[in-house]
């Protein structure tokens, strides 16, 4: 009794230890400018529709106030019917992250149970999974969510989230269940097995861990997937249009003939913010990626001998897929896939 | 050709999948749409107003097998009803119209987009860290920009501002459509914009995609030796690098198509582009369901029809996978 106590803060103490503190330092420059970039619009998000100048919605019926270009009254210029631009922005880009990032948190979600769960059961249901995985791939989602919206009588924010997270699960599935299969054999994972561990225990607490950087990638990817999208459908008129995000922005400034119009200051800025908003997530990724593949980092940690840019030791590249052998009816729902062609382990088996 | 046969049944799944949502979306949505559309649209017959009771599955239009099975046998005759907008304009004959201009364009550019991306991902990953590097942050600001919005700036900058291109349609007003010089002249001068369009802002994401499997590429063993060799670099680039590199790239090619078709969709009705874009946009502003939906079905079959001749590209270009085929 009185060991245990001292095994465990030996152990925290080297836990704690793990996370480097210098880990912004080895962050990619590439990855640190969309932290940067994604946290100012992050506290544009909370703080933007606290300061306001003006009720986005509020229409000015006088004659001048229509149209107006920038000015020290209006930061950026005015719509039509006298709204303020910088205000519907500050407005729009909250309702525009939140979607986003509620989309990404309950499609990666989906992602990780389903990918996960499917490579670590395997056979069967394994096969299945990522039968109904690559289907929902190769149906193009737009499309199916212009359609399922078109449906809904109001088309709020609730249906457009719930209908995206839907849709938007399987790419991150994919992702998952490779790299499981990939650390599903490792032997502590097999070591927690032979304690007796539970399936889901083991899911959870053992791989889903060592996890985190890939499932994290995905919900950059998610979300920018989502914003994209969402962005698109209010552009179309697919959305609450009496509501104020960068895609009914969008919508209203083209509608109403901005463009023609001349009035850049209207359809510039949201289109300004989304494209932002996805170059912070597009870096973020690749600073993800770098830090999972240090191949493909800066050739400024490699060193330059006899003329030639070497790099340290080439970490040995993760296979995306161990393969397995697969009998039965797992074994022919394999066969449909497009990796089946390249599983050198089946084609063995067949001889 | 048994792998293509089984990709072949696999798409056939797919596109079963997809007209099965079809069939159930409007079933599983609550309230009774038909009379929201025939008070929208004065001018329907009666007949089209059982066309779409049957469509929408309301009224007594028998047990829901019965249905389904009318449904898939309607959708194999290429029946898909009429459309409400546009009545009494059968949905197969608008599709027919559109169709052909979202094929050449949003095909020609995407096919155009790959290719060069491809090539400059080579040339990027080969000289890692070099002089196309440099440009990624601005490619990849590029690629995060939405589709309509970039369209609306290239419009505004090339079409209002400078008179180069003309603002919208596809070709030229008082033009009759046929195979004749000046329609097909002003076609492609229509078309050049939102080509223009698709390729920047689609390029990026290939040229990256590339690139990256192409540096990991380089590091393998084999290219290593192939330079020890002492081949050309040409050779090495790409008989060795490049050849392995651009199989993951078709493979991402399949997955990404129906991203670009979407975004191309979209894109096109910032330039009122005669195509299944515009159509759509139409058909869900004025809620016609039966052109919606078709349209749905028809862009999922392209898609899955994109897949499956990017799978037999995939035979032909891997050693690997035609010796497979070969001893099946």
């Amino acid at each position: 009794m009185t060991i245990a106590p001292a095994i465990g803060t030996e152990l925290t103490a080297v836990t704690q230890e793990a996370p480097q503190p210098g880990w912004w330092r080895r962050l990619p420059a590439k990855a640190k400018v969309g932290v940067v970039l994604f946290c100012l619009f992050v506290l544009t998000a909370i703080i933007g529709p606290l300061v306001t100048p003006y009720d986005p919605s509020y229409q000015n019926p006088s004659p001048g106030a229509s149209m107006n270009a920038p000015s020290a009254a209006h930061l950026l210029g005015t719509t039509q019917s006298g709204q303020d631009v910088l205000s519907q922005l500050l407005v729009g880009i909250r309702l525009t992250l939140e979607l986003g990032l509620i989309v990404g948190v309950v499609a990666t979600a989906l992602a990780v149970i389903v990918g996960v769960t499917g490579a670590f059961l395997g056979g069967f249901w394994d096969e299945l999974l990522s039968l109904v995985t690559n289907v929902f791939l190769v149906i193009p989602a737009l499309p199916l969510l212009i359609v399922v919206l078109g449906y809904f009588p109001n088309k709020g924010e609730a249906p457009t989230i719930a209908v995206l997270a839907l849709l938007l699960w399987p790419w991150g599935a994919r992702v998952m269940r490779a790299q499981t299969l990939a650390i599903r054999n490792r032997d502590f994972v097999a070591a927690s097995r032979e304690t007796g561990e539970r399936t889901w225990r083991i899911i959870a607490f053992e791989i889903v861990p060592n996890e985190v950087s890939l499932i994290a990638a995905s919900f950059v990817n998610t979300v920018l997937y989502a914003i994209g999208a969402s962005v698109a459908l209010a552009f179309i008129g697919v959305a609450d249009l009496n509501s104020w995000s960068l895609g009914t922005m969008l919508y209203w400034a083209q509608s109403q003939q901005a463009l023609q119009l001349g009035a850049w200051w209207w359809f510039v800025p949201p289109g300004l913010a989304v494209a932002l908003i996805g170059t912070a997530l597009v870096l973020l990724n690749t600073g993800i990626d770098e830090l999972g593949n240090p191949r493909l980092r800066d050739a400024s940690s490699a060193s330059r001998i006899a003329g030639r840019w070497l790099r340290p030791a080439d970490p040995t590249p993760v296979l995306s897929e161990i393969s397995q052998r697969r009998h039965g009816f797992a074994g022919f729902l394999h066969s449909f896939s497009r990796s089946s062609l390249l599983d050198q382990a089946e084609a063995g088996e067949r001889r | 050709m048994s792998f293509i046969i089984r990709r072949l049944v696999f798409y056939v799944v797919a596109a079963w999948v997809a007209l099965t949502i079809n069939f159930f979306i409007p079933r599983l949505v609550p309230g009774n749409a038909v009379e929201s559309i025939m008070a929208k649209f004065p001018n329907l017959q009666p007949a089209a107003y059982r066309a779409l009771e049957a469509l929408l599955g309301v009224g007594n239009p028998g047990s829901i097998w019965h249905q389904y099975w009318a449904y898939l046998a309607d959708v194999s005759h290429l029946d898909f009803g009429t459309s409400v907008s546009e009545y009494p304009a059968q949905v197969s004959t608008l599709l027919g119209e559109a169709l052909p201009w979202t094929i050449i364009l949003v095909g020609t550019a995407t096919v155009i987009a790959f290719l060069v991306g491809t090539a400059l991902g080579i040339a990027a990953g080969w000289r890692h860290g070099g002089g196309l590097d440099r440009v990624l942050p601005g490619l990849m600001f590029l690629q995060a920009i939405p589709y309509f919005f970039f369209a609306l700036i290239l419009l505004e900058l090339f079409a209002v501002k400078v008179h180069v291109f003309p603002i919208a349609q596809g070709y030229s007003q008082g033009l009759i459509p046929g195979w004749h010089w000046d329609f097909i002249s002003s076609a492609i001068y229509h078309s050049l914009l939102p080509a223009l369009t698709i390729v920047l802002t689609s390029i990026a994401g290939w040229m990256l995609q590339m690139r990256n499997v192409m540096i990991t590429t380089i590091g393998e063993d084999y290219v290593v030796a192939a330079q020890a060799k002492g081949l050309s670099n040409r050779r090495v680039v790409f008989t060795y690098a490049a050849r392995n590199a651009i199989l993951p790239q078709l493979q991402g090619f399949g997955l990404a198509i129906g991203f670009v078709v979407s975004g191309a969709l979209v894109m096109e009705i910032v330039f009122s582009y005669p195509g299944i874009g515009l159509l759509l946009i139409n058909a869900v502003t004025s809620n016609d369901y039966p052109l919606t939906q078709a349209i749905f079905l028809v862009v999922t079959f392209a898609v899955l029809l994109a897949n499956l001749i990017v799978d037999i590209v995939i035979v032909f270009v891997d050693p690997r996978a035609r010796a497979r085929e070969a001893t099946r």
